[in-house]
């Protein structure tokens, strides 16, 4: 076996042509969209010098695009934990009807497009939406303000933190926690001391997905922000605005903050992935 | 409980079947179904004339017609190099292999608006490529073609990440036993490798496909958004949005969606086919 | 301080299928029951019913005289032991055996040195002294098994229920810790109940052995009441009871063909029958004049006893005898049968259809 196994690799030796062939389309694919995209955003933040990159990224409208991005991370991130853990306790230890349509519609959001979950909250809380007269009447400001943006935030990156949960607590089975009942423990001490340290490496997993969707999330928030400089612009909408006035450099400096968020997202998801494999169920990426 | 009827759970001894399923009702409606709901009213509650008019405008029907073939093409670009990539991971071995893998997530892990600035500016006629092009009177950014490379970077991981684990899970016996029989190797690819993996090709396009279809980020800026050229389908609600028509942004939100599941509801029917076919791989 | 458990009259079903059928069982203090039965014969379910692990449809379970249903799981005082042990698998050894202890109120918390204490005295009793520090990982099988019965002796337990505690052992380990086992509730003198379905297993150890049929106790008894006076057909198949004759019961006589083969006392019967024998109560003996007769089939040797297979003129089969204690016969050779002991029960009605085979045969 292992001979065959020689021979086939040897059929295919470093000479043949149809191998370079090979890896030379999957290394040049893999260059042209993952390198070079990588590679543009910091030679052209640095184009103008490293004065010019750090006087982008203090610049007021910049330093206040990071305060709102880790502003809505912080609200929508801990919330989509708490809905992720209850919808992955229900959907993985109890068996009930309508279950595979709870999944189902946790999972929604994924094929919607960005902009649709942006319009979406426009249509009930804007000035000509359901309740649009009502917040005004109100002085509710939900849209162009923080509320929408968390909303719409909240929206993109609903289906993250139970969709690692599910598959991981399903593999557990629940036999812990009814040795813990069994032993006398009451419902919340199962669910802390034993359910949660259990999946903790997924969650931390969905938690990381999560909050680099929410730090980076474009097309919805851009829809629901109204992009006011300095009030209701996030980094990717800060990004957006400089570019669209022809400061590259500066909205490329911003665009490495953002780079480097989701550089160091992969080294710390890569990381779970390698040490903690087999406690991270779904060890893929969205 | 009492609110609890229809989702009535077998009896368990587990406790906070009520708790968990009041938070993760509640956040699912407010933040998921009503405002969806609030589209589908809005967009059905419009002059059916208008809808008319509206969907069947030559803007409009450009720009579903760029939106999905672009996407379509993109996923099956994805297909093709996703496969590869996904064979080259998982056969063979070659320093700094851990470290693209890795990097394969990128596109998931990258914010649109960097994507899109990013290419852009490695596009454009006076960028990084499109201004190697631009002498022989090929223009990428602004056009088709630069929608196209936008959704390739979008939809790229999710055929490779959906094939890889197949390809590893899959016994080199068979290949091998089909060496032994005297295949070639091409004939080996395509009579034993392909359609074992073949479920999850498609699972991988239908992903990427979707993802290609309602991405806006990383295409706007790389598009130009020329009417009738470069135009995607959400970046028309995007326009109707900013002309305050909410109606007709509904319609066109409700329209990209319907064709979008009718679409990805036929290729899982295929899937379903082939996993069929080939005896549930 | 143990009590007894009552299963009166219990049912339970999942969605349609019903997996007891009205099971009545006492275990009283001290004594070993083991719940024997083929896969999906309801015995998980029917400790897992008692433990309060599953909710009781109809009928009840009485601790002493408290219908469980009165108490919590805490009151309860259950020790069980799961199939796979179900160890928390975060928490070390002597944090899993702590567990039941921290988790009482604080009011009938023990101290912390308490409880050390008594974990260590633990570790002692299961013999795995020096292993508090470990996780469930950096264990053998066996010192699972260890770590999860001290776990649920930590409690106190009033009874001791173990489901499959044996199942995921190898051969080895298993035979020893069955002897631990019982010399260990032997010194406590628990309540308790154990699923196996290994009939060797529950034979050696229990006390008394219940066998499980789909959803319904067939048989309660001791070891010897089992195996020697088996109380129904399934009983006499799943204990391994290899020979099965179609037989006539008529005037207290089993005939095979028209001729006696084993005498009844119990007149009562009569009809269609099938009549069970183990190998080792075949007789081999001149063909002429036996009720039964046939030829050598095969001659085959079984671990320390020899078996032959006998060919039987008018049955599809061969019959199974032991010829430990008789002389070998030759390949090929006409030998008659002597049945020494033999169950005879009444076929089922749809016999006549079915005939040769019989339907507990699905188990």
């Amino acid at each position: 076996m292992r001979d065959l196994r020689l021979s086939l690799r040897a059929s295919s030796g470093r000479s043949d042509p149809a191998r370079l062939l090979f890896f030379a389309l999957c290394f040049g694919f893999l260059a042209l969209f993952l390198l070079l995209p990588l590679l543009v955003t910091f030679v052209e933040a640095f184009s103008r010098g490293v004065g010019v990159y750090l006087d982008s990224l203090a610049d007021p409208d910049a330093r206040s695009a990071i305060r709102l991005t880790l502003l809505v991370a912080a609200i929508a991130v801990p919330l989509n934990v708490v809905i992720g853990i209850a919808a992955a306790w229900l959907v993985a230890r109890f068996e009930f009807r309508g279950r595979q349509l709870l999944v189902s519609l946790i999972d929604l959001p994924f094929s919607v497009s960005p902009v649709i979950a942006g319009l979406v909250y426009i249509l009930l809380f804007g000035a000509q939406g359901y309740f649009g007269p009502w917040l005004k009447a109100h002085d509710i400001e939900i849209v162009f303000a923080l509320p929408g943006i968390v909303l719409a935030t909240l929206f993109v990156t609903f289906p993250f933190v139970a969709r690692e949960l599910i598959p991981h607590m399903q593999a557990l089975g629940g036999s812990e926690e009814e040795a813990a009942l069994m032993l006398g423990a009451s419902g919340w001490r199962t669910f802390l001391h034993v359910s949660l340290p259990n999946v903790k490496w997924s969650l931390l997993y969905g938690v990381l997905l999560c909050n680099a969707r929410a730090m980076g999330e474009f097309g919805a928030v851009s829809v629901v922000s109204g992009r006011i400089r300095g009030v209701t612009a996030t980094l990717p909408l800060q990004v957006e605005i400089l570019y669209n006035e022809y400061n590259t450099a500066a909205a490329f400096a911003v665009a490495s903050l953002l780079a480097m968020l989701a550089l160091l997202t992969l080294v710390l998801k890569s990381i779970l992935e390698w040490r903690f494999a087999d406690s991270i169920a779904a060890a893929r990426g969205h | 409980m009492s609110l609890a009827i229809p989702f009535k759970p077998k009896p368990s001894i587990l406790p906070g079947f009520g708790l968990s399923l009041g938070i993760t009702l509640t956040g699912l409606s407010l933040i998921v179904l009503i405002p969806l709901a609030a589209l589908l009213l809005r967009a059905a509650s419009a002059d059916p004339n208008e809808i008319l008019e509206l969907v069947t405008s030559a803007r409009t029907l450009a720009a579903l017609r760029l939106s999905f073939g672009a996407a379509f093409l993109a996923a099956l670009l994805n297909a093709v190099f996703g496969l590869m990539i996904a064979w080259l991971l998982v056969r063979h071995e070659f320093p700094g292999k851990r470290l693209v893998d890795a990097a394969i997530d990128l596109p998931f892990a990258l914010p649109t608006a960097v994507a899109g600035v990013a290419l852009a500016a490695i596009y454009a006629p006076n960028g990084w490529i499109g201004g190697l092009v631009a002498p022989l009177g090929v223009k990428i950014a602004y056009t088709p073609a630069g929608v196209f490379i936008a959704m390739v970077f979008v939809g790229m991981p999710f055929v490779i990440r959906t094939v890889q684990p197949v390809l590893a899970e899959a016994e080199t016996d068979v290949e091998e036993a089909a060496a032994l029989l005297g295949a070639s190797r091409m004939r080996i690819v395509f009579t034993v490798i392909l359609p074992g993996v073949m479920p999850a090709l498609l699972t991988g396009f239908v992903l990427a496909f979707a993802r290609a279809i309602g991405e806006y980020g990383s295409v706007i800026f790389i598009a130009g958004n020329v009417p009738m050229v470069s135009e995607i389908l959400p970046l028309l609600i995007v326009i109707r949005l900013e002309q305050f028509d909410y109606a007709g942004a509904a319609v066109i939100a409700t329209l990209m969606l319907v064709v979008a599941f009718v679409l990805i509801a036929a290729i899982n029917a295929l899937q379903g086919w082939t996993r069929h076919r080939l005896g549930d791989a | 301080m143990s009590v007894t458990v009552t299963v009166e009259q219990v049912t339970k079903s999942f969605g349609a299928y019903p997996a007891l059928r009205g099971v009545s069982l006492a275990v009283q203090p001290g004594e070993l029951v083991a719940l024997l039965g083929p896969s999906g014969s309801g015995k998980t379910t029917l400790l897992r019913l008692i433990a309060g692990l599953e909710t009781i449809e109809h009928g009840r379970v009485l601790f002493n005289d408290t219908d469980s249903r009165r108490l919590s799981l805490r009151e309860r005082r259950i020790g069980f032991v799961f199939q796979h042990y179900a160890l928390f698998k975060h928490m070390s050894v002597a944090k899993n055996v702590a567990f039941g202890l921290r988790a009482r109120p604080r009011a009938e918390r023990p101290s912390r040195p308490e409880i050390a204490a008594r974990v260590a005295e633990l570790l002692e009793l299961v013999q795995l002294p020096g292993l508090a520090d470990r996780f469930p990982s950096q264990l053998s099988g066996g010192q699972r098994q260890r770590v999860a019965l001290a776990r649920a002796l930590a409690i106190e337990p009033r009874v001791l229920l173990l489901d499959e505690p044996f199942g995921a052992l190898d051969a080895q380990v298993r035979k020893d810790l069955r002897h631990w086992l019982r010399a260990l509730h032997d010194r406590l003198g628990h309540a308790t109940l154990f699923v196996t379905h290994d009939q060797e297993e529950a034979l050696e150890l229990a006390d008394r052995v219940a066998i499980l049929n789909d959803g319904r106790i067939e048989q309660v008894g001791t070891p010897d009441e089992v195996y020697d006076m088996p109380a129904s057909a399934f009983v006499c198949e799943f204990l391994g009871v290899t020979n099965r004759l179609p037989v006539e019961v008529a005037d207290g006589a089993a005939l095979f063909n028209g001729t006696a083969v084993l005498g009844l006392p119990d007149r009562s019967l009569s009809g269609p029958a099938a009549l069970y024998i183990r190998p080792q109560h075949l007789g081999i003996v001149a063909p002429d004049g036996a009720g039964l007769s046939g030829m050598v089939a095969a001659l085959r040797r079984n671990g320390p006893a020899r078996h032959a297979e006998i060919a039987v003129a008018g049955l599809g089969k061969t019959l199974d005898v032991d010829l430990s204690n008789q002389a070998l016969p030759a390949m090929g050779e006409r030998v008659g049968l002597r049945v020494a002991r033999g169950a005879v029960f009444p076929a089922p009605r749809d016999a006549a259809a079915t005939a040769g085979t019989w339907p507990a045969e699905k188990a």
